[in-house]
């Protein structure tokens, strides 16, 4: 089966700097296995998220989807991949516009890939927010009338309002309340589950990540050192970087 | 003996809302306290409220007495003398705590200058030991770096190594390590651990995460919407919470790291 996307020895480096930010990396994503990159602040984790999203282009090596390279230039190609293609941000305060109303906010992806106009929008959009467990009355309110967690389901309901394969979550739920966290991360599985979407998820979270996401890339300074099944990665990890990671996660008296 | 003590202790904003209402708590000398709480529970304002730090418009009502000083009304000139000598706290993010526009090394020396009166080479020699003791690599290079030339983890352990310069008596900090990275935050915590069991200091530590308390503290509060709901040894209080909202921090705190456990299982 074609992975939906795809890196293929991939390197970034920034201009007028000497060293490469991510080098050497290989990674597929296919259909249904949920993939986490994991690493710590400065490993090169948004690098490649933005990579995956066409939002930055490799200096060398390719990003393929669905087993193609992307060309910014075949606009029809990329409406199909941005379709397909969906993300959400770590800080929900500064992901949505304060001046636009939410239902406005998660009409976009609609109305920029000319899917629909406002007024076929409207009903996909009610059930969507619906879908992510919001009141009725939500998508005539402005973002700052909610919670980080409601403002998180907002973005995801935006994210998958066009029904993507693939949503890339730059840590989703870091910036919410663990009460909230585990809400949000049971409507992110919920998603998975029905609608057959595969997650790409940036995190240093390794809970998080055990639970919504069948395979795991470890990122160590631009480089993966270990990679592959969840529960390999996690339950028995083969690089000391990645113990290190595992035993640092504080964890409750027993 | 009783370091900081609070009694009924009520914030109120110009508008007459209620953010911090009747909190009650101790601190003996040598404790460990940890407040736990979600965003906008009031934990942060307390700690400013102990500290006289409130930002305008807001009121305090009740009693902080700290170390002897009743803090609640107190003049600006009696509060600088508390500030530092008998409490010094440790911010979320180091770097808006930090001066971004002076060297690390003139941020940690004013602390200490006014404590110990030292000038010149002997100051200097003072920041020096002040950044080793925080276990920082290389302290001359630190010393002459500004705040955005070092890493998260270095930040924080400068904004400690401030907090220490006086020698408080009561360290108070306000989610020290959720800016930082898993295994810093490791680090961190083990540094903060030895370096208050060194200098048999109190610590009033604040997070909302019960597992990082639990690294740190003995004891802890747990507070919603401006109130105590429950207290008491962070062992009991994780293994039988007796307030709903208790048990449901604890449940959900447990259903994350149970991910954790499955997988290592197989």
């Amino acid at each position: 089966m074609t992975p939906v996307l795809e890196l293929e020895n991939v390197a970034l480096r920034h201009r007028g700097s000497t060293a490469n930010v991510v080098e050497d990396v290989s990674l597929t994503v296919e259909a249904g296995h949920s993939l986490a990159l994991v690493g710590e602040s400065g490993a090169g984790k948004t690098t490649l998220l933005r990579l995956l999203l066409g939002l930055s282009r490799p200096t060398c090596g390719s990003v393929r989807f669905d087993g193609a390279g992307l060309s910014p230039r075949d606009r029809t190609r990329m409406r199909d991949f941005r379709r397909s293609v969906q993300c959400v941000f770590q800080d929900p305060y500064s992901s949505l516009d304060p001046r636009r109303r939410v239902g406005a906010i998660v009409a976009e992806p609609l109305r920029s890939l000319g899917l629909d106009t406002r007024a076929t929008a409207a009903p996909k959009v009610a059930a969507t927010l619906e879908r992510v467990g919001l009141p009725a009355d939500t998508a005539d309110r402005y973002p700052h009338e909610f919670s980080g967690g409601q403002r998180q389901r907002i973005a995801i309901a935006r994210a998958t309002v066009c029904h993507p394969r693939v949503l890339l979550a730059d840590e989703p739920v870091s910036a919410l309340d663990v009460t909230t966290r585990v809400k949000v991360v049971d409507l992110i599985a919920e998603l998975k589950q029905e609608q057959g979407l595969t997650l790409v998820m940036v995190s240093h979270d390794l809970s998080v990540v055990a639970s919504l996401c069948e395979r795991t890339a470890v990122l160590e300074r631009g480089h993966i050192v270990e990679q592959g099944d969840t529960a390999q990665v996690l339950g028995a990890p083969t690089h000391p970087y990645t113990r290190r990671l595992i035993d640092s996660v504080p964890r409750l008296p027993a | 003996m009783t370091l900081l003590d609070v009694r009924g202790l009520t914030v109120r904003t110009a508008d007459g809302r209620t953010l911090v209402d009747d909190l009650s708590l101790t601190v003996d000398s040598g404790e460990r306290l940890g407040l736990i709480g979600e965003s906008g529970s009031g934990k942060s304002l307390t700690t400013l409220a102990i500290l006289g730090l409130l930002p305008d418009g807001m009121t305090a009502t009740g009693s902080v007495d700290l170390a002897g000083t009743q803090i609640v009304g107190a003049t600006e000139k009696r509060l600088a003398a508390v500030r530092g000598r008998d409490a010094a706290v440790v911010f979320q993010e180091p770097l808006t705590a930090l001066d971004p526009l002076m060297r690390v090394g003139r941020q940690i020396a004013e602390p200490l200058a006014r404590r110990t009166c030292l000038k010149g080479a002997a100051l200097r020699e003072a920041v020096r030991g002040a950044l080793t003791q925080v276990r920082l690599p290389e302290p001359e290079r630190i010393a002459r770096a500004f705040p955005h030339e070092i890493s998260g983890g270095q930040r924080q352990r400068v904004a400690l190594a401030m907090a220490l310069a006086c020698a408080p008596r009561l360290l108070i900090a306000d989610e020290p390590t959720t800016a930082l990275d898993v295994s810093v935050q490791a680090e961190m915590l083990d540094l903060i651990d030895s370096l208050v069991r060194e200098r048999k200091m109190s610590v009033l530590f604040v997070s909302h995460d019960l597992a990082v308390v639990a690294r740190v503290t003995d004891r802890a509060l747990v507070m919603k919407d401006g109130r105590a709901v429950e207290e008491g040894a962070v062992h009991d209080l994780v293994r039988l919470p007796r307030e709903e909202y208790t048990k449901a921090l604890v449940a959900s705190a447990r259903r994350l790291e149970s991910a954790l456990d499955l997988r290592s299982a197989r």
